[in-house]
């Protein structure tokens, strides 16, 4: 008789239950998608950040001092330590691999140029450009192109494995070199395939794959500094604290949470001889980027959840206000409060259940829409989200329809019936 | 209701019928309100959250971005002036460049040497103003700052070269050579490191160099900083004023990507609203139709009908409105405090947008309803059928 009661009354009144099954499925459907780009933003903007620079350096242990001004090397080339080149892959090999989103060796060369019947003395770069690099089975490729995005170059971007250099846009300037054109660097014969702009030193610079850097500065192998763009957590008092100074657990914990301390710490663990440290300009501002931006889409999200809530306690409302004669008829043929509103609990877990299924999946779309147009990347829903959102909703649905439940049972049959409040 | 003394009984009559119709029809609206307490309280709830939700929503969506500019500018400077081919600044520089920002933005100055330490070693020392450096590069880590003449901040890698046992130390350039005591150390994880600072004061005294370059940290939105750009480059005109990209493109990338999911959030949550809003509202006109069967019987033209329930709904949306909007603005700068450690601003200019959007969906909660019921005999209505 229960059920048969349930079920009649989804079938005979499919338009209204269809009204308040779309109500509860657009609630989910807003829920869902903004729990997911909730839950989805920090890795986001982090990615975004990571176009701000690498956050990381990785220096040699044994490293002089770097005396530079304005990007012109001041000091003897061959002075001082070198990182090898050949350990770099091994970067990918730390625990925290999957947050390291890209590195670029860089070895500043001073070389002479020899133009107009001048030398000329100049720095030369040499780095990656997007290099194709192998640890055990996994291949990736890495470079400037991805650690640095704000560099631009006009022109084409040389092969790592090529003779060809970009010139810097001052320098270019300077010359009124252009792509294509031939230039002769301490003895080596190299081609300019792009003029590069940086608003940075390397503006002033010559930028070549690392391999040539290598071959002119005569230490194959040899490496000065590499950048490592790494996702990494706000950092908080756990970060700061002094890995030696920590007991087991601790140490754990922070070992394994992706601070920038702990990623440097296990960068200078895979690479012998070295010494890495977050780049505090870059590392430290994003945490607190990241907070800020964070605890916005959170309570933005919690806003979202409170206007879905409503809106499904309000369509709940009306439909069970609007069948107070029913309840009458129900309550005149003798069913107790306790059956009148076990069917009307039971209607609405059905249209919760129905409703939350169609919302998630909804909502699971427009969180894919919405990553693809914001940050042409997907933001998936974890499937452990469905029975969550399934269980608010059968909440909210019930709590929605309480009130009006309670007062229609409460009813006198007669006045019910009359149609009279 | 006594007759005017100076008017003509047709004008009576007429002032009279007026007089009845306006009070019957606000007596109606007000008992209407009054009657049914609850639905119509629950409808005013629903229209003031709806009201509130969009009003800090809409607020937030116009003040997050000054919000997060601020906390770009801990990024430290986003355009330098250098002088041109590598030679000093002039001695006004730093005034010149301070009165075209008039407090928008932080200015420090840089001098550099290479200087040589007591054993022969080169080291670059650089010479700049600690108490804006302070603000413009508040990531440096630095364990003391110099407050004296003749102090030195060294650079965490710089230490071991010029005073490994914290111990006083010279330097000499170009024969002069000064006194430093270290006062503390900077550490950065960049070329900072590998300095040593002096107050400009020592440094121009020791080695006679003017600031080569000047740091600028700018606030406002990129075509406010474009023009700091211009006016520096027309007030200093010995400087090339360069942007740095760097952070002027990750800046714009992670604002842009932020309003566009704020934007989005927005929509979707304002559309909830306003569709819990028509849902609720229309409940409640749907659940009148005696009412409105009854004044049909008794002869009310569909003209009344339609500007009595459109009157209904206009009021109940003008007060929601208000209502969410103070509440909203409230909600706004709690989120300001609480996340941003700054309040919102209140912004007036949403008002208009907010009661219009109001006034639209309750009236298109008001007309759906009873252009249904219009099509209907009131006897039909009035039997509940």
């Amino acid at each position: 008789m229960f059920v048969r009661l349930v079920y009649e009354s989804f079938r005979r009144q499919k338009r209204r239950k269809l009204l308040a099954g779309a109500a509860i499925a657009l609630g989910v459907t807003v829920a869902t998608a903004m729990i997911a780009v909730a839950t989805d933003i920090g890795d986001k903007i982090n990615r975004e950040l990571r176009t701000i620079g690498a956050n990381l350096l990785i220096t040699p242990q044994e490293d002089t001092l770097d005396v530079e001004i304005g990007g012109i090397n001041q000091k003897p080339p061959s002075d001082g330590a070198f990182l090898n080149e050949a350990d770099l892959p091994k970067i990918k090999g730390t625990f925290w691999h999957n947050n390291i989103t890209g590195f670029a060796p860089m070895l500043p060369v001073n070389v002479t140029l020899q133009r107009d019947r001048q030398t000329e003395n100049l720095t030369l770069l040499g780095t990656y450009f997007a290099k194709q690099v192998s640890f055990g089975k996994e291949e990736f490729i890495t470079g400037v192109r991805s650690t640095h995005p704000w560099w631009k170059v006009s022109g084409a971007w040389p092969d790592d494995g090529s003779r060809d250099v970009l010139l810097g846009e001052r320098l270019a300037a300077r010359f009124s070199a252009k792509a294509g054109d031939e230039l002769t660097l301490s003895g080596h014969q190299l081609r300019v395939s792009g003029i590069l702009s940086t608003g940075g030193n390397e503006d002033n610079q010559i930028v070549a794959p690392l391999a040539l850097a290598q071959e002119i500065l005569g230490r194959p192998g040899a490496v000065r500094r590499v950048y490592v763009s790494a996702l990494t957590k706000p950092e908080d008092a756990l970060a700061r604290r002094d890995p030696k100074s920590m007991s087991g657990p601790v140490y754990d914990r922070w070992y394994c949470s992706p601070y920038p301390q702990s990623i440097a710490f296990q960068l200078q663990e895979a690479i012998p001889h070295s010494h890495a440290e977050q780049i505090r300009q870059v590392a430290q501002n994003e945490g607190a980027v990241l907070t800020r931006i964070e605890g916005l889409i959170f309570l933005v999200t919690l806003a979202a959840l409170v206007a879905s809530a409503l809106a499904v306690s309000a369509a709940m409302a009306t439909a069970v206000f609007e069948r107070r004669a029913e309840v009458g008829l129900m309550k005149a043929l003798g069913a107790g409060r306790l059956a009148v509103a076990s069917v009307f609990f039971a209607e609405a877990t059905l249209l919760a259940l129905l409703g939350g299924v169609a919302g998630f999946a909804a909502g699971a779309m427009l969180a894919r829409q919405i990553g693809r147009s914001i940050f042409d990347s997907q933001i998936t829903i974890p499937p452990v989200l469905l029975p969550v959102i399934l269980g608010i909703a059968v909440i909210v649905t019930f709590a929605g329809s309480a009130a009006a439940i309670r007062k229609a049972v409460g009813l006198d049959p007669v006045f019910a019936l009359r149609g009279e409040l | 209701m006594k007759a005017g003394v100076s008017s003509t009984a047709r004008e009576v009559a007429g002032g009279r019928a007026q007089a009845q119709h306006t009070s019957m029809f606000l007596r109606m609206l007000v008992r209407a309100a009054v009657l049914r307490r609850g639905r119509a309280a629950s409808a005013l709830v629903a229209m003031v959250v709806a009201a509130a939700v969009a009003t800090a929503m809409l607020n937030l969506y116009v003040d997050v971005q000054a919000k997060l500019r601020r906390e770009f500018r801990n990024y430290g400077a986003n355009i330098i002036l250098v002088g041109k081919d590598g030679s000093s600044l002039p001695a006004d520089a730093l005034s010149q460049v301070e009165s075209v920002l008039a407090g928008r933005g932080v200015v420090a100055p840089f001098a550099m040497v290479v200087a040589r330490t007591s054993d022969g070693q080169p080291v670059v020392v650089a010479g700049t103003d600690f108490d804006r450096v302070r603000q413009l590069d508040r990531w440096w880590s630095v364990s003391n700052w110099p407050s004296t003449p003749q102090q030195a901040l060294v650079g965490v890698r710089a230490v071991s070269v010029v005073s490994p046992r914290n111990q006083p130390f010279d330097l000499s350039f170009q024969g002069h050579t000064i006194h430093l005591t270290p006062a503390g150390t900077v550490q950065t994880g960049a070329a900072e490191d590998s300095r040593v600072y002096l107050s400009l004061a020592d440094f121009a005294s020791w080695t006679g160099v003017q600031p080569s370059s000047i740091e600028v940290a700018a606030t406002g939105s990129p075509e406010e900083i474009a023009a700091v750009m211009h006016q520096l480059e027309s007030a200093v005109p010995q400087a090339e004023v360069r942007p740095v990209r760097q952070i002027m493109e990750g800046e714009a990338r992670v604002l842009g990507k932020t309003r566009a999911t704020l934007m989005a959030a927005t929509a979707l949550i304002i559309l909830t609203a306003a569709l819990c809003v028509l849902s609720t509202l229309m409940g409640w006109v749907f659940d009148r139709r005696r009412d409105f069967a009854i004044m049909k019987a008794l002869g009310a033209s569909d003209r009344l009908l339609n500007s009595f329930f459109a009157a209904e709904a206009a009021a109940l949306g003008a007060t929601g409105a208000v209502i969410g909007f103070v509440l909203g603005i409230g909600i706004a700068a709690w989120i300001g405090r609480v996340n941003f450690h700054a309040p919102v601003v209140p912004r007036f200019s949403v008002l208009p947008f907010v009661l219009a959007g109001s006034m639209v969906v309750t009236l298109l909660s008001a007309i759906l309803p009873i252009s249904m019921l219009r099509r209907l005999q009131p006897a039909v209505i009035l039997r509940g059928e």
